[in-house]
């Protein structure tokens, strides 16, 4: 008796008995904490079920983050390789037109001069590799002098190629019209090739040796930004080289390199044949820097479509599985939807539980197949050494999809345990 | 205890229910039935007789047909499905034959379960509920699943959740229907330690022992619901 009169101490205020219809305060209510507390024990109470349940919104989300972040990477590494130096560069080919055995060479003796006076040109320049006599090597020494040779390659540039490589040099200058329209003996070359060489200086006005040819080195080149294979070769005056050798041997026709300005690379690569020799442009085939649109339009392809309309279907497949489970635990549960009734829970707090319980479900889903689908974006950039890019409107999209695929799947249910009538659940 | 002018806790007006047919099924017959504020009344009937109606009308899980029925001087008929469903969180308290405890839940999280719909603060909950396990001399096994209680610790835990809310009623289904003797008996000697302490108790049995407990006896037959006088 004693126990009791404490807890009935606590009754609560403003019950009034006589009240002749229900005070306001008395309507069954269900706040968003105890809805949330509900749902999150409902999913918990069985963990192995919820996470198979969940398992076909993770794989529909992992594959949308995956998709999307996979192109937003490729697009950046395009993007990224598609920098100012190649939409500034433009490369004329030497095909020699119908008949190229009978011209060795189309490119005319002052095409640097032509192509320079096109606008937006800044440096241009013609070069071929020299074919040397087999067994002709490079040296810092003549041959026979007991010095072993190197095989190196040998390229004949007008001045113009060295100044549009935009070269740093290590030490020296490069070549000039001077020397090429004398035809002097000078030779650039690279610094790896210069220290396997044995040159260090240039103070001792050091010589390369090509066969029995000896060219004084003028400069060595520490890096280029343009044709890195410069560094590995020994790039002579091209008349000098036409003087020696003479023009390109047939298979190794000559090329042309044009650095400009930015934005008028298309520009130049449209006028670049004509200019060079108006009668024939045919001669040339002119390859402009590509385009950037064009590029990552590419890489939106049909495939990745059909990965998205995958994640798709794996999201309808995850949709189904949360509308089948929760569809059973209603049924499971009906004893326990007739107590709530008879606590005091109306039809739209049992709907908006059971809801809550497959919307939270599609979005622990959607959560966890994001994270999925970023690891596996980031895993497959380093594999790469790309760069991984995802947008972040994909992050927070994706678990919201997750959600509604949930709470989409989930309708169907709550509304079957709303209609669930208490009496009936209770006589179980 | 019964306070002198407050309205009885269960007011039966003509109160009758018919199924709709075909063919029309009276389910309990108009009748009139008065229970008032710390009364104990019992409810006794062979199956199929009307009681399971009798206990729905009561505990406002169903709609009378004919008549009128008044809880705590509330006229209950005219009330929208939201209001009838708030009345019968806050005023009446359910115990079940089979204790209808959530498996995976606590017995004290069971008990909490009662006021999650009646709109008060989260805070404080679960003092009380740890209140009402002590009232029913559970209060060392709080922490414990249903499935680790015994029958008649579990039907314990049942009657706590109907008393944390503080209801007008209790309203009690076959309370010892899945217990053994000896359990069933420590629970009826709970009822009336309840009793006497002026909790409005009605039981709905078939075993006439349980049925003698009660200050009032009414017997269902067939749907016609009459009073017994000096048992």
């Amino acid at each position: 008796m004693p126990s009791f009169k404490k807890l009935s101490d606590l009754a609560w205020p403003g019950r009034t008995p006589a009240a002749p219809r229900v005070p306001r305060g008395e309507r069954s209510r269900f706040s968003p904490g105890d809805l949330l507390a509900e749902s999150v024990a409902g999913i918990l109470q069985r963990p192995a079920r919820s996470a198979l349940t969940a398992l076909g919104t993770v794989l529909g989300v992992g594959t949308f983050v995956a998709v999307l972040g996979l192109t937003a990477t490729t697009s950046s590494q395009i993007d990224s390789r598609f920098n100012e130096l190649t939409a500034t560069e433009v490369t004329v080919e030497d095909t020699g037109g119908e008949q190229p055995e009978f011209l060795a060479n189309a490119f005319p003796a002052d095409a640097d001069r032509r192509i320079g006076a096109l606008g937006g040109v800044r440096e241009a320049g013609v070069y071929w590799p020299v074919r040397l006599a087999p067994g002709t090597t490079v040296g810092s020494a003549p041959p026979g002098s007991g010095a072993t040779g190197e095989e190196a390659q040998v390229v004949a540039a007008s001045p113009g190629v060295l100044a549009a490589a935009e070269p740093s040099l290590a030490q020296g200058r490069t070549f000039d019209s001077y020397h090429d329209r004398h035809g002097e003996n000078v030779a650039v070359i690279g610094s790896g090739l210069a220290s396997r060489l044995g040159i260090f200086t240039l103070e001792t006005a050091p010589a390369v040796f090509v066969g029995d040819r000896a060219f004084t080195v003028i400069g060595i080149v520490d890096d280029v930004q343009r044709k890195a294979d410069l560094l590995l070769s020994v790039v002579v005056p091209r008349t000098t080289a036409e003087e020696i050798w003479g023009g390109p041997q047939s298979g190794e026709r000559a090329k042309m390199l044009i650095s400009t300005d930015l934005g008028a690379a298309r520009q130049i690569a449209s006028e670049a044949a004509l200019a060079l020799d108006p009668a024939h442009p045919d001669h040339f085939k002119v390859v402009p820097p590509p385009d950037p649109k064009t590029l990552r339009g590419s890489v939106t392809s049909d495939l990745n479509q059909l990965f998205m309309l995958l994640a798709g279907i794996c999201l309808v497949i995850g949709a189904v599985g949360i509308a089948n489970t929760t569809l059973v635990a209603v049924l499971e549960r009906t004893g326990e939807i007739g107590l709530r009734r008879a606590l005091g829970a109306r039809g739209r707090h049992i709907t908006v539980q059971f809801l809550a319980e497959s919307g939270a479900l599609g979005a622990l889903g959607g959560l966890v197949g994001t994270s999925f689908g970023t690891v596996t974006v980031v895993v497959m950039a380093v594999h790469r050494e790309w760069t991984p890019v995802i947008h972040p409107a994909t992050v927070v999209t994706a678990p919201l999809v997750g959600l509604a695929t949930g709470v989409l799947a989930g309708l169907y249910p709550a509304w079957r345990a709303s209609r669930i009538q208490p009496a009936e659940a209770l006589r179980r | 205890m019964s306070t002198a002018g407050a309205p009885p806790v269960i007011e039966f007006r003509g109160v009758g229910l018919t199924y709709p047919g075909p063919p029309p099924v009276p389910a309990l017959q108009p009748c009139d039935l008065t229970v008032r504020q710390g009364d104990y009344v019992t409810v006794v009937g062979p199956s199929g007789s009307g009681k399971s109606t009798f206990l729905n009308i009561a505990g406002l899980l169903d709609a009378p047909t004919e008549g009128r029925y008044l809880l705590d001087g509330i006229d209950t008929g005219p009330l929208a499905d939201g209001e009838r469903t708030g009345l019968r969180g806050r005023r009446i308290g359910f115990v079940f034959q089979s204790f209808h405890l959530l498996p995976h839940r606590s017995a004290l999280e069971n008990v909490e379960l009662a006021m999650v719909y009646n709109g008060g603060a989260r805070r404080g909950r679960r003092e009380r509920a740890r209140e009402a396990l002590h009232r029913v001399g559970l209060g060392h096994r709080t922490d414990a699943l249903p499935t680790r209680l015994s029958g008649g610790e579990r039907q314990r835990v049942a009657i706590a959740r109907a008393l944390v809310a503080r209801p007008s009623l209790l309203l009690c289904d076959e309370p010892t229907g899945n217990l053994d003797t000896q359990t069933a008996e420590s629970v009826l000697a709970l009822l009336d330690e309840l009793h006497a302490d002026g909790i409005t108790l009605v039981v709905i049995t078939h075993a006439p022992d349980v049925a003698a407990r009660g200050r009032r006896t009414v017997a269902i037959r067939d749907g016609v619901l009459t009073e017994q006088v000096g048992v």
